[in-house]
């Protein structure tokens, strides 16, 4: 008997090889935004799948804001040269020659300058027309509102009121010289469904992932990790906590959780059961109301 | 959600046979929408305590009274500040029986756009009611634009029954009221659920306070009920999207499969070269496979080297759909800049992108009533059917067949803006009976409109004319004919071409192995109209003098002919005059019963209800009732140049 449903994971899956081939076949010079991160390896295992037996058609770009953690250097390295893929590497030279940190500036500006700028100047530099991103609509409030083909003017800006409206699966891909399109092809996925898909795929990711005991700094709430220099205040001392991180950022804005979880299917277990969203450990987001919303539409990722 | 104690890998396992809707939602935060969405993810557990934290944040700082879960998914700015929802937002929850995926879409007219977004992926549609106000115009938008784009559930949410007293006086009005409504719609599963979001009445639990409503809560709805899929498993359509050529030695033809099911050895036709392979391999997303099925993503070898590229589109040779350079179809237009009949944007039908214009704008229509309006430009909002043009041909299905192949955009060329979305529907559809025989002409999807380059406008330029067609209807007798020949002589002596069809010179021919039953005539009028668009569309004026009786036919007539061109003018003589005239003896001959059913005299007419002209021709001479006719295209620019 021939079956023809389709589970949630590959539905999921279909749709986003649609996209990624969509983009392959309409753009002149696509990009892979890459981070090291869960969503980042999903997307290039979709890619992967999209045009197998070949190469994907593109090469992945890592805006590194030179803050990252240890590990994603050391696992996006050996990532990149196992699957031979074509990794570039963009850092804001000058804005980093000027000393700039999220301690001294406050995390809005590092980021507007790290993040954002880098990331436009590198997609300028490169020439890029299409840009994929990992990010997924049930992240933040402000990326549930984005479309799967989002544009951006010739100054990187998105305009959230005023989106390209997106029906079926019609993706509108037609721009102008120096504008671009960031595109998104785990749009519709959700946490759960990412860590599933890793479990199912035996994706490698990042050890940070994984609980075990680490030196961390518990502020309130926040356990800081302590991969670069932390200041510490008054009263404060590391110390050993069993804890994993749910997304990796920068060092100094990227906080852990506790959490015993040291296997995918514990991660797993720890989601369908969790209080907190993931975004609740990047302290960028708390900066300011709408902040999210804010960044995006000066051309943050 | 799973309790702690379930093992992952049952999570897992459970997850994946959970099926996925998609559903959309319509409105604001005063019809209870977004509580309603909020309460649902609330108690579904969609959402998270820092999420809540920052609601219970953004509602004191905002002055909401209590904690507004609006706030969630109202996640612009903007939005939040206006307490309105201006853009469609996408939400996720899972219950152990399914997944579930929120098109969250506002409400206002002004934002019909972003409804038909939300609604162009949605297996289900829930449309609220405020109970307090009943069914506004707001309400029946939402089902028109969710019937529009081809939903088959609804939901009709009757919301704030607390403050309703929980009638179920008041929701069984609101029932009748809607129901009369939505007959109009093609609906297939319609139900009503009387709720509280606020309360949480009927929205995940069985509501206590309304014993005399029998049905299931919402969320028990939208776990079980039966989702007509929308995938259509039975016309194999692969739009190829993508070539891969990694080496010389692999070719794989990359796409998503808009219909059908793809087999191994299967034998296929491409278009548009018409040319014949069969399926060496498929690969899917787990690798190889011996059938593939929509809407999966594949790939997939040929036994021949055959031209294919982006665009193209791979069928089995005994299942094709249309190919046309012509699609009749419904737009909702959603550009500030209105829609210019005549102006060439940018179309994308699966992965094709090409060319076309506007070549009629038929009628808007009004979402309110359901009923037609002349429209010269439709405006940002606004729906209408239209006539497109392709630069090149597509293949394409009715958008109700398959909403992938009967589907389309349009863009901008100069701005790139997404401008208008079309759903593919059948032209001038045949009465059932007249439905043409198996194996006839109109079946074979071989048939291509002609290729050519030459615009309408062209025609226009070359003839000094706009092409129109003008229907003459009346009794036997009322000189249809004479008018029709004298409206000849004046316009060709005026330099304008045009021809006369009549009972003579179509009966003759064209309709000769037609009789004279009500289905012969029907047909008849239908051949007639045909033809009289096939002449127009090379430019002519054509006019038409046939009794034509029945006013439903001769809605079919112009709709084939378009509204733009077909022109209705009622030759109003009384039977007496008509009968006493009785040049060919018809009527005698009809009141001797020697002619059955002879309009006037044993079968009726119906006569038109708002003919673009009423002549009196019992009274006047013919020459004046044609030089009103000719007045008449002078006046309404067909004689522009």
């Amino acid at each position: 008997m021939e079956n023809y449903s389709l589970s949630k994971l590959q539905n999921l899956e279909t749709e986003s090889i649609h996209i990624l081939r969509e983009v392959a076949a309409s753009f002149e010079r696509p990009v892979m935004l890459y981070s090291a991160g869960k969503d980042s390896s999903v997307m290039v295992r979709l890619a992967q799948k999209a045009f197998r037996p070949g190469k994907f058609p593109f090469p992945l770009l890592h805006v590194d804001t030179t803050m990252k953690f240890k590990e994603m250097y050391g696992f996006r390295d050996r990532f990149a040269r196992e699957i031979g893929a074509d990794l570039r590497v963009y850092t804001y030279a000058d804005a980093l020659k000027r000393g700039t940190n999220p301690r001294e500036l406050g995390t809005v500006k590092c980021c507007s300058l790290l993040k954002t700028r880098a990331l436009l100047n590198a997609l300028k530099e490169g020439g890029y027309d299409a840009a994929f991103g990992g990010a997924r609509r049930d992240e933040e409030k402000s990326r549930a509102k984005e479309r799967v083909f989002s544009f951006r003017d010739e100054l990187g800006q998105w305009d959230p009121k005023n989106q390209r409206p997106e029906l079926w699966n019609l993706y509108n891909t037609l721009v102008n010289k120096g504008e671009h399109l960031r595109v998104f092809p785990l749009s519709n996925w959700t946490e759960l469904d990412v860590w599933q898909y890793i479990h199912q795929e035996k994706i490698p990711v990042v050890p940070m992932y994984f609980a075990k005991k680490r030196d961390v700094v518990v502020r309130g709430e926040q356990l800081l990790p302590l991969d670069g220099p932390v200041e510490l205040r008054k009263g404060e001392k590391p110390q050993k906590v069993m804890c994993r991180f749910r997304t990796l950022g920068c060092y100094p804005c990227t906080a852990a959780v506790r959490s015993a979880a040291a296997t995918i299917p514990e991660i797993i277990r720890e989601l369908m059961t969790a209080k907190n969203s993931e975004r609740i450990t990047r302290l960028i987001d708390h900066d300011q109301d709408s902040s999210m919303e804010q960044k995006k539409k000066e051309g943050y990722f | 959600m799973g309790a702690a104690i379930v093992k992952p890998e049952e999570l897992l396992m459970r997850s994946r046979g959970a099926e996925l809707l998609r559903f959309s939602t319509a409105g604001s935060v005063d019809d209870g929408k977004s509580t309603l969405i909020g309460r649902l993810l609330y108690e579904a557990r969609g959402l998270y305590e820092d999420q809540l934290a920052a609601l219970k944040k953004d509602s004191a700082r905002f002055k909401r009274e209590e904690l507004d879960l609006s706030f969630v998914t109202d996640g612009l700015k903007a939005e939040r500040e206006q307490g309105i929802t201006i853009d469609v937002a996408y939400r996720y929850f899972s219950t152990p029986r399914r997944h579930f995926i929120i098109a969250d879409t506002p409400g206002h007219e002004q934002y019909t756009r972003n409804m038909a977004t939300g609604a162009s992926t949605a297996d289900l549609a829930i449309v609220l009611i405020d109970a307090q106000k009943g069914v506004l115009p707001q309400s029946r938008l939402h089902a028109f634009i969710s019937s529009l784009l081809g939903i088959k559930h609804l939901v009709v949410a009757v919301n704030k029954m607390d403050l309703a007293g929980y009638s179920e006086d008041v929701f069984r009005s609101i029932v009748k009221d809607f129901d009369a409504f939505s007959e109009k719609l093609n609906i297939q599963d319609l139900v009503y659920i009387p709720l509280s979001a606020l309360k949480g009445d009927n929205v995940v639990k069985r509501s206590g306070r309304m014993p005399w409503y029998e049905g299931p809560p919402l969320l028990s709805h939208l776990e079980s009920v039966h989702i007509l899929s929308d995938r259509n498993l039975v016309d194999l359509r692969f739009p190829v999207q993508y070539v891969l050529r990694p080496d010389t030695s692999f070719r794989g033809y990359c796409g998503r499969l808009a219909g059908g099911v793809l087999r191994r050895g299967d034998e296929l036709l491409a278009l548009p070269s018409q040319r014949r392979t069969r399926v060496r391999s498929i690969t899917g997303a787990g690798g190889e496979v011996e059938y593939a099925f929509a809407p999966q993503s594949v790939a997939v070898t040929l036994e021949d080297e055959l031209d294919v590229t982006r665009g193209d589109m791979l069928v089995h040779p005994a299942n094709l759909p249309q190919i046309r350079r012509e699609v009749e179809a419904l737009l909702v237009w959603m550009d500030r800049e209105p829609l210019t009949p005549g102006k060439v944007y940018w179309l994308k039908h699966t992965t094709q992108l090409l060319k076309c214009s506007v070549a009629r704008l038929q009628f808007r229509i009004d979402p309110g009533t359901l009923s037609r309006r002349d429209a010269a430009v439709l405006n940002l909002n606004e729906i209408g059917r239209v006539t497109v043009q392709c630069f090149r041909p597509v293949f394409c299905d009715e958008y109700s067949k398959n909403r992938q192949t009967g589907s389309f955009i349009l863009i901008d060329p100069l701005t790139h803006a997404t401008a208008g979305a079309g759903m593919i529907i059948e032209r001038g559809s045949l009465p059932a009976t007249d439905h043409p025989a198996e194996g006839s002409a109109a079946d074979s999807r071989f048939l291509l409109p002609g290729e050519g380059t030459v615009s309408p406008g062209d025609r226009e330029r070359l003839l000094k004319q706009k092409p129109a067609t003008v229907w003459l209807t009346g009794l036997s007798g009322s000189g249809k004919s004479t008018v029709a020949y004298e409206l000849e002589r004046k316009l060709m002596a005026a330099g304008r071409l045009c021809c006369v069809l009549d009972g003579d010179n179509i009966r003759c021919g064209l309709s000769r192995d037609l009789d004279f039953s009500p289905g012969g005539r029907r047909e008849n009028i239908r051949r007639v109209a045909e033809v009289a668009r096939l002449l127009n569309e090379a430019g002519l004026i054509v006019i038409t003098a046939f009794i034509s009786p029945c006013r439903e036919d001769r809605g079919q007539a112009g709709k084939i002919i378009g509204s733009g061109r077909f022109i209705e003018v009622f030759l109003d003589a009384s039977v007496e005059v008509c009968e006493k005239r009785d040049a060919k003896g018809l009527y005698k001959k009809a009141r001797a019963g020697l002619i059955k059913e002879f309009t006037g005299v044993s079968a009726p007419y119906e006569a038109p209800e708002a003919p673009a002209l009423r002549l009196k021709t019992g009274e006047e001479p013919a020459g004046l009732s044609a030089e009103h006719i000719r007045l008449y295209l002078e006046q309404n620019g067909f004689f522009k140049f």
